[in-house]
């Protein structure tokens, strides 16, 4: 059965009454041809809708161009020699349900086009004397050609609920002065684009500390990506050489590195670099040292320790997902390079490296995202430090554990909502400049 | 193979030597931590630093104390709410993942392209972002206190995992499409061949989203912090060890760390190393494309 493109436009211009009737009562078209249960059940959610707009509905959006005005507020009991407060308008709360209220209207116009497309249909098969599918036809189909809607709903409304709608109200703060800043984390307003001019300006302070933390993310994220990637791809050469004996027992050494969770390992490293942890321990018995490596508490050396431990967690990984695409490579471009008497390092970097680009540029694209997100690597290890006295960033904070610092800790929401979306709009522009120039993009057939 | 050795000149053979050599000491910075772990976890001596690398006197107390001592840091306590929010989870996510991958790879409908495209966008979004709000939502529908706080951890880990499918959909689309379409034309619905002929053709995948997703609440740090918070009885094991190293459990609990490190360390450990195989083969599978 090929079901018909129909337009919303189209289905109230040639629908008949009680298709056109079904604009303002939801579901009658579909009652009135057949499919009554379905039909009701329209109805009985735009009831719903009604009852929830009259309810609280409206009340929440009318309040959401002020977001309240009510102080809080505080009187001293002579009696309790306490003092009481006044419930006052919780901002955080009218705008969450603002949000939320805005999605439920998105959401009722969206039944009302299918439904009304839906009615429409119907309409056009009863005319043409098709079968009109009754509610036993549309539930076999939610198991057989439907089943699509059957399997992806759940995940869809997860989706939407606990990603979409939390997404959407943590970027609408950032528009406000919901922050612990001048005390407005109970009753805040809009603020505009205030915060983000605050953000990019070169001369404040959090300016500054925005351009140095961006900086660092990048030349991490940069290290962190090709660094593990080029060496990841050397160790599997080295590992699957011809010559080389063991091959199992030495993947395996690494493999068991990754095998143990990251948090735990990243906990150890932070103890063991402490400045009386056990590296330190252990070299100055060996008299190495005099005095202990400053691994955390030196801004370079933080940034370098960071960078080198991070290759210690990601070479294994790099190592296991390339294996099976440098088997791939055909052997005869290496037999190739080597009758033309190319050395192992020429053939590495003409043959293998711009093969591999080319087949894991979405890997690299992936795994770069992953490392200017990168959380845990850095929250555990330095945990963003050293910090200056009156910065909230420190020197090795990523935006990602800046942003952490900024709501959790300091709960400057609003702040912390400008870097995730700088965050956001820096991956965005990054992954695109990188897909669009990518052989795999631009030349789909250049290895095939 | 005596015959072979013979053959290598001796510059192949220093060759050989050198990159042995190489292996070696990269594998023994790879696994020193680990060993240097394990034997923190037997070591008698007290407190987070000492003198010596290695420990002077060995001991089962730490492996006792964590099981045993409940007054400050409950660690089996612990370590149940993090097995039934992770067993929870697993059911869970594993539907949610299986189920949008096959759609997404074996259903043709006119969401496809446009669901991808979301889920491409909000990959891109820091996960923490959303996180912040995300309490928020709990704590207006009473899941940031109490027990109802494992409920909150449960709907985090898995609420958002449909967008996960890229790893399973890159295993099905390796499935010949000419097998749904016999079934089919036998007579079989599209929940028939879901469930009667993909599923029993997936069993590496299955068994990794399976892994994965039971794994994830016992590494995740930084989403049980945030709904947690102050509510030490919900406590994961990630944020048990975690409150370990802090400044006023370092001394006492610094050993028992260790020891709570290996004992969660060696059934992951098990299972990585187990559900290696389907990692690597989903990775290249999903890359090749």
């Amino acid at each position: 059965m090929e079901e018909r493109r129909i337009s919303t436009a189209g289905a109230i211009k040639n629908g008949d009454l009680l298709t056109r009737l079904s604009m303002i009562v939801m579901g009658l078209g579909i009652a009135a041809r057949g499919q009554l249960v379905k039909g009701l059940l329209i109805l009985i959610l735009e009831i719903a809708f009604i009852v929830y707009m009259a309810g609280t509905g409206i009340h929440r959006l009318a309040m959401l161009p002020s977001l309240g005005t009510v102080e809080q507020g505080e009187v001293w009991n002579e009696a309790k020699q306490v003092y009481e407060y006044t419930a006052g308008d919780n901002s955080q709360l009218i705008l969450l349900e603002g949000v939320i209220t805005c999605f439920v209207i998105a959401g009722i116009v969206a039944l009302w086009v299918l439904q009304l497309r839906h009615a429409y249909r119907l309409q056009l098969k009863k005319e043409n004397g098709e079968h009109i599918p009754t509610l036993k036809d549309d539930v076999k189909s939610l198991f057989n050609n439907n089943l699509h809607i059957t399997l992806m709903s759940l995940p869809c409304l997860g989706i939407l609920i606990f990603n979409i709608v939390p997404l959407v109200y943590m970027i609408s703060m950032a528009f406000t002065t919901y922050s612990k800043e001048d005390e407005h984390l109970m009753l805040f307003d809009w603020d505009g684009l205030h915060q983000f001019s605050r953000v990019l300006s070169l001369n404040g302070n959090i300016g500054k500390q925005f351009w140095h933390v961006l900086g660092w993310t990048i030349v991490w994220a940069i290290f962190a990506t090709f660094l593990n990637y080029i060496l990841g791809m050397v160790l599997a050469m080295i590992i699957n050489r011809k010559d080389t004996k063991w091959k199992g027992f030495w993947r395996f050494c690494f493999v068991l590195s990754i095998a143990v969770p990251q948090f735990v390992t990243l906990m150890i490293m932070n103890i063991m670099l402490q400045p009386s942890g056990a590296v330190n321990v252990l070299l100055t018995n060996l008299g190495l040292i005099s005095s202990p490596l400053p691994f955390w508490t030196n801004a370079t050396w933080a940034k370098i320790t960071i960078i080198v431990i991070n290759l210690w967690i990601g070479i294994p990984y790099t190592m296991l997902q390339v294996t099976g695409i440098l088997q791939n490579i055909p052997a005869e471009l290496y037999e190739a390079a080597r009758m033309d008497g190319a050395g192992p390092v020429k053939i590495f970097f003409s043959i293998t490296l711009p093969y591999m680009l080319f087949v894991t540029t979405p890997y690299l694209i992936t795994s770069f995202v992953g490392n200017i997100n990168n959380f845990n690597v850095i929250y555990l290890l330095s945990g963003g430090g050293p910090t200056f006295v009156g910065d909230t960033a420190g020197q090795t904070d990523l935006l990602v554990t800046w942003l952490y610092k900024l709501t959790v800790d300091q709960q400057y929401y609003n702040l912390g909502a400008v870097i995730g979306i700088m965050t956001f709009v820096i991956l965005t522009i990054v992954t695109l400049i990188t897909y669009r120039n990518s052989g795999s993009y631009k030349n789909e057939e250049a290895f095939m | 193979m005596e015959l072979e050795k013979n053959k290598l000149s001796p510059r192949k053979r220093a060759v050989n030597f050198l990159v042995h050599l190489l292996l070696a000491v990269l594998a023994v910075i790879w696994v020193l931590p680990i060993i240097w772990i394990v034997l923190t976890s037997f070591r008698a001596e007290k407190g987070a630093y000492t003198n010596t690398f290695l420990p002077q006197a060995y001991t089962l107390d730490n492996y006792i104390k964590l099981f045993t001592d409940r007054n400050v840091l409950n660690f089996p306590k612990m370590f149940w709410n993090t097995f039934i929010i992770a067993v929870i989870c697993c059911i869970v996510s594993t539907f949610f993942v299986l189920s949008v991958a096959y759609s997404l790879s074996r259903m043709r409908f006119g969401f496809r392209k446009t669901y991808m495209n979301i889920a491409m966008i909000l990959g891109l979004f820091p996960g923490f972002m959303a996180m912040v709000a995300q309490y928020f939502i709990l704590k207006s529908m009473g899941l940031t206190e109490g027990s109802a706080v494992r409920l909150g951890l449960i709907i985090v880990y898995s609420a958002c995992t449909g967008l996960g499918f890229q790893i399973a959909k890159g295993f099905f689309d390796t499935i010949p499409k000419s097998v749904d379409e016999a079934a089919v034309i036998d007579g079989a619905t599209q929940w028939q061949v879901f469930t009667q002929i993909t599923m029993p053709l997936s069993k590496p995948i299955v068994i990794y989203t399976v892994m994965t997703s039971f794994i994830a609440p016992w590494v995740d740090f930084v989403f049980a912090k945030v709904i947690c918070r102050a509510n030490a009885d919900q406590f994961t094991v990630a944020i048990g060890l975690w409150n370990m190293l802090q400044k006023e459990y370092l001394y006492q609990w610094y050993t028992c760390f260790a020891a709570g490190a290996v004992i969660i360390s060696i059934p992951i450990a098990i299972l990585f190393i187990y559900m290696q195989r389907f990692y690597v083969e989903g990775m290249s599978g999903a890359v090749k494309g």
